[in-house]
């Protein structure tokens, strides 16, 4: 007989609003409901009241851990609709300050991962060693999260050479934590019981949902927008692109912790190949008329922003493609047929971001406009909860 | 009139044992992991709080089971250190019931959380007393092997005495009686009992009944108030119990003697002693397991318990009564 298991809109399982219906025979999971929408902010129409240079500081509270990839992706996206060109130096501090994000975010992710698998220990340990990172990020930029670095046609603060000696102080102390965690993950009995085969999504799935960033690459798919679109200085420095052919939860381990060691390369070519120059083009206040696109490897995919400018200060239109929106769906292929202890992990493999994802699209239906006020707002969500707990009572005990 | 004494003194030393040491166990922990942790009388403000709190039955309970569950459960663990050995005191009951009993009782706990859960009437509930019955079905036998084993030696090498009584084997430490086959099955046997403990008590990496991340709680995920602060206790004096059980079973030894005090001092001592030997059996048996492992699935539960361990024990038990039928 199956029943249903709600895992949101709040659940210890997620920090953040969501809601996942589960269809379960015993253990095993036979469907999948996603319902999304708890979390919409409304930051696209919001940005199209902000001039150029407020909307960086606004697309950059999207979300907290990929706090770099928003900024820069519409950075890339005016300069790309202006053909500004980005000075040299500021190219080298956007991917230092990129890398030392998508550190802080692997680390974080790995954490959270083993908190999931009810392993704590790994969880406070992968966050105590994403500390440092941290600390270099508030020496940088001056702040721990929301950096507010990135600016369009380059960006705001320069990096002193004093602090160059700092960076790599910081890396050198992570290299050996960070092969300790590696080795300490991989080995482990228990974990690999968990991770081994679970969850797998093979490489023509995970085409056919267009996954991004390590969720694909650990599924054998070899794409990186660093590479393959690059943008700020990841053209010059010497790095790979991390693959494993193997799909399940223990490659995207993998991959996100290997690509740790990537970014610390990175990081190190920068600060060998930067010279001092400017670190800002002149940015003329009035974007003329076009449209342009900004591509950005967040540390959960490629991270997508369409401005269309109309002349004036102020964009016309920003679209956002986060990862997430395309990683989801795939957790429902992923999950069918796993067991119920399964579902936490599976879905924490993909790192899903609800925040960056949420959008809201009004479908005209041809009877003309309807705009909702706040009461109508109101007396939808009260149908709407009287409906959920006339389910629960009704459906969920069985 | 001094079992009604004795049987007070228990119940609330033994309660107060079982948070005092829930409170080591949290501090340690967080310390392995690279956190402070909360300060040692924590469970006790929790306990505090939780009786002045609401408590809550849910619409679709079936009252008088949901709220019956956590009595049945803290008398039952209580109940078990009435027929326990502790410190330099024979079992309070000894006469009354052996370890045969203890056995049954000791599955009362989790059979009462079952029903309880099933009673509250919510999913996440329903499912985590599921895996409940799942892995008490999976670590009983490897038990039951373990304590045979152990009463059928001692009634062989002391035909006379009552070989399932605690307050016998306590006074015998079976080490003494064993040839070298039966002190490797013995140390099996430990070893067994050492595992069995965190499932018992529902630690990680058996924690699949309560399961925080994918069933927010499983069993005891209705429990609010006066109800939590039960079946909190009856975990707390869970821990002491089987701790008790292990010691009463292979490490009774007592130093009180061995320093020639008697009386009130020797008392003391040993009671010091068996304060000290618990905290180790919970040091290796839960603290240390838990930070050191995931959660594993149910049927890896069932399985590592059916499997591997059940072997291990029935290996123990063989290797035991070898050697009682060759060492003699």
């Amino acid at each position: 007989m199956p029943s249903k298991i709600p895992i949101g809109p709040y659940h210890p399982l997620q920090e953040e609003p969501e809601h996942f219906i589960l269809t379960i025979e015993g253990e095993q999971v036979v469907d999948v409901d996603v319902s999304i929408g708890y979390n919409h902010r409304g930051i696209e129409k919001l940005a199209e009241s902000k001039t150029y240079d407020q909307v960086p500081f606004l697309v950059e509270r999207i979300c907290g851990i990929c706090s770099m990839s928003h900024p820069l992706a519409f950075s890339l996206a005016v300069e790309n609709c202006a053909g500004i060109e980005v000075p040299p130096r500021a190219n080298y501090i956007r991917t230092i300050l990129d890398e030392i994000r998508r550190l802080h975010s692997h680390l974080l992710w790995a954490g959270l991962a083993g908190h999931f698998l009810g392993y704590n220990t790994v969880w406070m340990w992968a966050w105590k060693y994403r500390e440092p990172l941290l600390e270099l990020s508030e020496l940088l930029t001056g702040n721990r999260n929301h950096y507010g670095m990135i600016k369009v046609g380059g960006v705001r603060r320069d990096i002193p050479p004093e602090h160059y000696p700092l960076i790599r102080k910081a890396l050198d102390e992570l290299k050996p934590k960070l092969e300790m965690l590696y080795g300490a993950v991989l080995d482990d009995p228990v974990l690999r019981a968990r991770l081994e085969g679970v969850g797998h999504l093979s490489r023509e799935d995970a085409i056919r949902y267009g996954v991004l960033g390590p969720t694909a690459r650990a599924s054998g798919v070899d794409i990186d927008i660093r590479r393959d679109y690059p943008y700020g200085a990841s053209d010059k420095v010497e790095w790979r692109v991390i693959t494993s052919e193997r799909g399940d939860l223990l490659a995207r381990v993998e991959v996100r912790l290997l690509e740790c060691f990537e970014s610390i390369k990175l990081i190190e070519g920068c600060l060998e190949q930067m010279e001092p120059g400017p670190i800002s083009a002149d940015v003329p206040r009035k974007i003329p008329p076009g449209e342009g696109i900004g591509q950005v490897e967040a540390p959960r995919g490629e991270c997508f922003h369409y401005v269309v400018a109309n002349g004036t200060d102020k964009p016309e239109r920003l679209k956002i493609r986060a990862p997430t929106y395309m990683n989801l769906p795939s957790f429902r292929a992923t999950c069918l047929g796993e067991t119920l202890s399964d579902v936490a992990i599976i879905l924490a493999g993909i790192d899903p971001c609800y925040c960056c994802t949420e959008r809201l699209v009004r479908i005209k239906d041809g009877r003309g406009e309807r705009r909702l006020s706040f009461e109508d707002l109101l007396k939808l969500s009260w149908e709407k909860t009287a409906r959920l707990r006339k389910e629960a009572k009704d459906g969920c005990v069985e | 009139m001094e079992l009604l004494w004795g049987s007070v003194v228990i119940l609330f030393g033994g309660v107060v044992l079982g948070l005092v040491y829930q409170g080591i166990d949290r501090k340690l922990a967080a310390r392995m992991q690279a956190r402070i942790g909360p300060p040692i009388v924590q469970p006790f403000r929790d306990i505090k709080k939780l009786l002045v709190k609401e408590n809550i039955v849910p619409e679709s309970a079936v009252p008088w089971i949901y709220n019956g569950a956590p009595f049945l459960a803290l008398a039952s663990v209580v109940t078990v250190l009435f027929y326990l050995p502790l410190g330099d005191q024979r079992p309070l009951f000894s006469g009354y019931g052996d370890l045969i009993l203890v056995l049954y009782l000791l599955a009362l706990p989790a059979v009462a959380l079952a029903i309880g859960g099933f009673a509250s009437g919510s999913p996440y509930a329903v499912i985590g007393a599921q895996r409940e019955i799942v892995m008490m079905m999976s670590y009983e036998l490897p038990l039951a092997a373990a304590i045979v084993a152990l009463a059928w030696r001692l009634n062989q090498a002391l035909p006379g005495i009552a070989a399932f009584s605690l307050g016998a084997i306590s006074s015998n430490p079976v080490w003494a009686y064993l040839g070298p086959l039966g002190f490797i099955g013995a140390i099996l046997l430990v070893g067994v009992l050492l595992l069995v403990m965190p499932a018992e008590l529902s630690k990680i990496p058996f924690d699949i009944a309560e399961a925080e991340t994918e069933l927010a709680g499983g069993v005891t995920v209705e429990y609010s108030g006066r109800n939590l602060a039960l079946l909190r206790l009856a975990d707390g004096v869970k821990t002491v119990v089987m701790g008790a059980l292990i010691i009463a079973l292979f490490f009774p030894y007592r130093l009180g003697g061995v320093l020639g005090l008697a009386g009130l001092a020797g008392g003391a001592v040993d009671t010091a002693f068996f304060l000290v030997k618990l905290f180790l059996i919970i040091l290796v048996g839960v603290t240390t397991v838990r930070v050191a492992a995931a959660r594993l699935k149910v049927s890896q539960v069932a399985y590592s318990f059916w499997v591997p361990l059940t072997g291990v024990a029935l290996a123990g038990l063989v290797l035991i009564v070898l050697d009682g039928l060759f060492f003699k």
